[in-house]
Formats: C-alpha cells, structure tokens, sequence
C-alpha cells in the first residue's frame, strides 16, 4: 500500500485515492497548432523516476493533489494541493 | 539442434538422452549485423524468426537485457483470443489466431496451444446487446464467435455462480478458437527456431545508449560492447520510453503501467475454459493451466509505475471478483503473484511502425494483449522492417494517428491509458 499524506485529512491509504495523471502537462492555447494539441493531449514523458502527477482523494476531502512520487520505489517525497491558492493556505495553517 | 520427432526421441532414449544439442547458442556479439533487434521478449523474438523465415534477413542480432522468458514473456495470463472490431486489428489478432494453430508444427516445438474457448459472460440485456454487435462484426469478417444463452452455459459450466442477484449471469459470448498456450515454450520455441536460422540471441546484453550519424543510429553501446547495425527495432514493451528517450526522440503516446495476475495450488481439473468477468469496476479472468494451476488476472493497479511488483488493494478486488463468479475458489491458496510492466497507449492500441530516425523501427504499445499479439507481431514487424513499408492492416498502427484523429480506441475509452484494460 502506498501511502499519501493529505495535506488536508492526513495519511491515508492509496485506496481511497483515484490516480490522475502527469501533473506537469499544460494545454496549450486555443488557436495553437494541431501537432501542439495532439502532443498536450496524447504524448508523455512517462518518466522513470520521480514524477510530478495527480491524485484525487475520492474517498475523503474529494480535493485534487500534486504528489511527487517515484514509478520505480513507489516513495512519496512531497504532497500538495493542486490549486496555487489552497498552496497557500496549507502553507500559512502550518 | 536437434529436432524433435518420435526418431530422436527413441535414439536419444537408448542413449541415455546424451545427444540433445543445446536450444540455440550462446554466441559473443559480432560487430554489426543487418538488423538488431532490441528486447528478446516474444514479439523481439518472433521478430528475429521472421526475418530470417519469410525475408531471408538472416544476420539478425536480438538483444536480451536479461534471460529469454525472464521479462513479460513470464508475466503473462497465456490467453489467446481474437475478439477485436476495430479495423486493422481484428484482421491483425485473427492472422496471430491463425499463426497460433500452427505454431507448435512450425517451430518444431510444443507451444501446448489449447483451443479450448473463451467465455465473456454478459449480465444485463445492455452487456448483450453491446457484445453482439463486436461479436458480429467478427462473425462479418470470418472469425468465429458464437452467443451462448444461459441453459448452454450452465451445461458447459456448471459451477459459475448463477445465484448473483446484483450481476445475474445471462449468458456468454464465446470464441471457441480462443485458449491457452505455454508462455516459456513460445518463448523457447521462437528463441530455438530463429536461433537455428542463423540468428544470434545475445542474453545479458543491456543497451545503454545511441551513437548517432547523419540523423541515423549508427551504433548501439550495450554491456557486452558497441554493435552496430544497419536496421534497429525496438520491441521492449514496457520500457519503450526509456529507449526512446535514450535515443533523444521525446515523448510517446505510452504510459507504463503494471498490471498483475496470480497462480493457486494446483487442483484438479476444474475448468475447462478460459472465463471472463467484467462488470461494473471488476474485470476478471481465470483459466486453469496444465499443472493443475488456477491462472488468473484482473485491472491494472491504476497508477504508473515501473515497478515488477504488485499492490493490496488489487489483490483483494481480484479475490472478491473470484468469489463472486466462483464462489468454489473460496478455500483455494495462492501459490504466487507478479506484476508485470505494460505500456499502455492513448488509444488502447499498439504501434508497429516507422520513426522519425529512419534506421529505426518501433515495436511497442501492447496494453494488457501482448502475449496472443506476439506471432503476429513478429510477422508484421519483420515485414515492415524488411519492406520499409506497413502492411495493409498495421498502416494506421503509428504515432501520427492521434494528429490524424484516426485513433484505434476498441474500448472508445479516450486518451487516459490506463483504461483501456
């Protein structure tokens, strides 16, 4: 079991977790070419290593996360909140 | 090598089993060869016999990182089935279907191929309906598929659950054709056959980087010394990222994902078919291997990883999948589980194609499929790499599809890998 540290619930089970994805893509803009599109949307890096990506904690705050985490150790090194906002206030709660 | 027939093995029988040659060489990597291909899994394999089979290519290299059999060609459920509508791959998964039937007389090796029939059991009008229509469009095309209402199934097996009150079993869309195989034989088998041809199996042989000229690779640096060769091709589904990117090509449309599958006890002889269970979140298949084994698999553990080994939370929804269907499982041990590495696409279809280098070949994409793709596979492969152009039915099996809006999605799943199971 992998274990996430929620930055709004605490540690939690995998399980209660929906995996999102690379957290690093960003879509490109409206009137962008067809080959930009195509690469935002369908083309990853699919690293070996430690990846920035999303999780969503379904089962609990139903809030969207950015883990830092290893695809081959499976270790977690940070937990945030997706929005730069909730950042923020995770940040000034410590 | 010595080939297998009832002569040698009462020659051999008589003389205390002593003139067995070795399954294929082990020979130090020459210089450079015509084709090298890279990864010495089934489809790497196949490839190689191909090439030297149908094309003549016969100063093939296949560069294994590890031992044959020891990567996904061990990681595997060993179904075969050719239940596919999408244009391209049913004609593609029927040709591997065919190729399956012969395979043990064409390698000279018993690849022990049961065609003993695969079982979809449907669960609502709507699951019917939706299966009728893909099993139609085989029968349309040739392939064999047939509905099986609930008093045949129950004749045909009578220990399925069908006391469900959530997912009541209504029946089952079968193809007969469909079964097993032995993966280590079919990868012994295509490993002797190619190796007898003339092709060199370089095992323990990792590659760890490209020396490029004139946008060509020219030279592949690997742990047993640089190999060149005029023609490369990748078939190491899995990783085919970390080559890519150690050939500086950018991304692919390829998540790699892990998926697991588990073994029990041996009991005897329970089922006589190869089961599936999808429903709902649960997806579920089980078949009952020669020794006795229950073979059996689920979904993928839902996120990337690169990992070989499997997580909890699957292993219980694939024991409560069990009980569900087969409630008889109950008492049954696990003897083992494994997670094996898939490169899963955007569109839950695969990639035989060209690159943008054009000394280099790409094999990869095979989702959760690969094992029953992998004569197919080979063939295509090597005649696209012998012909410099794709055959009719892997044409659209590129990377520019996604541009092109002409995705291969069977699921119509959409661009997030990791569903289309």
């Amino acid at each position: 079991m992998i274990r996430i540290n929620c930055p709004y619930c605490g540690e939690r089970d995998h399980s209660e977790f929906n995996y999102g994805g690379d957290a690093t893509i960003k879509y490109p803009s409206l009137n962008s070419s067809e080959r930009e599109w195509t690469e935002a949307i369908f083309f990853r890096k699919n690293i070996k290593g430690f990846q920035l990506e999303t999780w969503h904690h379904s089962h609990g705050c139903r809030m969207w996360l950015v883990v830092e985490r290893s695809t081959v150790t499976h270790e977690i090194k940070s937990v945030k909140p997706c929005h730069p906002d909730f950042q923020k206030v995770v940040e000034n709660n410590k | 090598m010595t080939k297998f027939n009832a002569w040698n093995v009462i020659k051999n029988g008589l003389n205390g089993q002593s003139y067995w040659t070795r399954q294929w060489r082990d020979p130090e990597p020459k210089s450079s060869y015509d084709v090298v291909i890279i990864g010495g899994g089934l489809h790497g394999l196949a490839t190689a016999y191909y090439l030297a089979k149908n094309h003549n290519i016969k100063n093939v290299a296949v560069l294994e990182k590890g031992w044959i059999g020891g990567g996904n060609a061990g990681r595997n459920t060993t179904i075969v089935r050719s239940n596919y509508m999408m244009p391209g791959n049913h004609e593609f998964y029927e040709h591997s279907l065919k190729l399956w039937e012969n395979l043990s007389h064409e390698l000279n090796y018993n690849v022990m191929f049961s065609q003993r029939a695969h079982v979809s059991l449907f669960h609502s009008p709507g699951a019917k309906d939706s299966v009728s229509r893909i099993y139609n469009i085989m029968r349309l095309h040739g392939t064999d598929a047939e509905l099986w209402d609930l008093k045949t199934l129950k004749k045909k097996i009578p220990h399925l659950n069908y006391h469900n009150s959530r997912f009541p079993i209504l029946g089952a869309a079968v193809q007969k054709r469909a079964g097993n195989a032995r993966h280590d034989s079919v990868a012994w088998g295509y490993a002797r056959a190619a190796d007898t041809l003339g092709v060199d199996i370089l095992q323990n042989c990792e590659v760890t980087g490209f020396t490029r000229k004139n946008g060509n690779i020219e030279s592949i640096q690997t742990s047993r010394g640089i190999i060149k060769g005029k023609k490369i091709g990748f078939a190491v589904a899995g990783n085919t990222s970390v080559l890519w990117q150690m050939a500086e090509l950018g991304n692919l449309p390829i998540e790699s994902h892990k998926l697991q599958a588990f073994v029990s006890e041996a009991v005897k002889p329970l089922l006589d078919q190869v089961v599936v269970y999808g429903v709902g979140g649960a997806h579920f298949y089980i078949s009952q291997s020669d020794k006795g084994s229950m073979v059996f698999g689920g979904d993928l553990d839902w996120y990337k990883s690169y990992a070989q080994r499997g997580n909890l939370p699957m292993v219980q929804d694939v024991a409560e999948a069990a009980m569900a269907i087969f409630p008889s499982l109950g008492r049954i041990r696990l003897l083992r589980h494994w997670a094996g590495v898939m490169d899963m696409t955007m569109d839950g279809s695969f990639f035989i194609c060209k690159t943008p280098i054009s000394n280099l070949y790409l094999n990869a994409g095979w989702n959760y499929g690969g094992f029953k793709a992998s004569p197919a596979s080979g063939w295509y492969f090597a005649d696209l790499i012998a012909n410099e152009s794709p055959h009719n039915y892997v044409q659209n099996h590129n990377l520019e599809r996604f541009e092109k809006g002409i995705n291969i999605d069977e699921r119509g799943a959409g661009p997030d890998p990791k569903l289309h199971g």
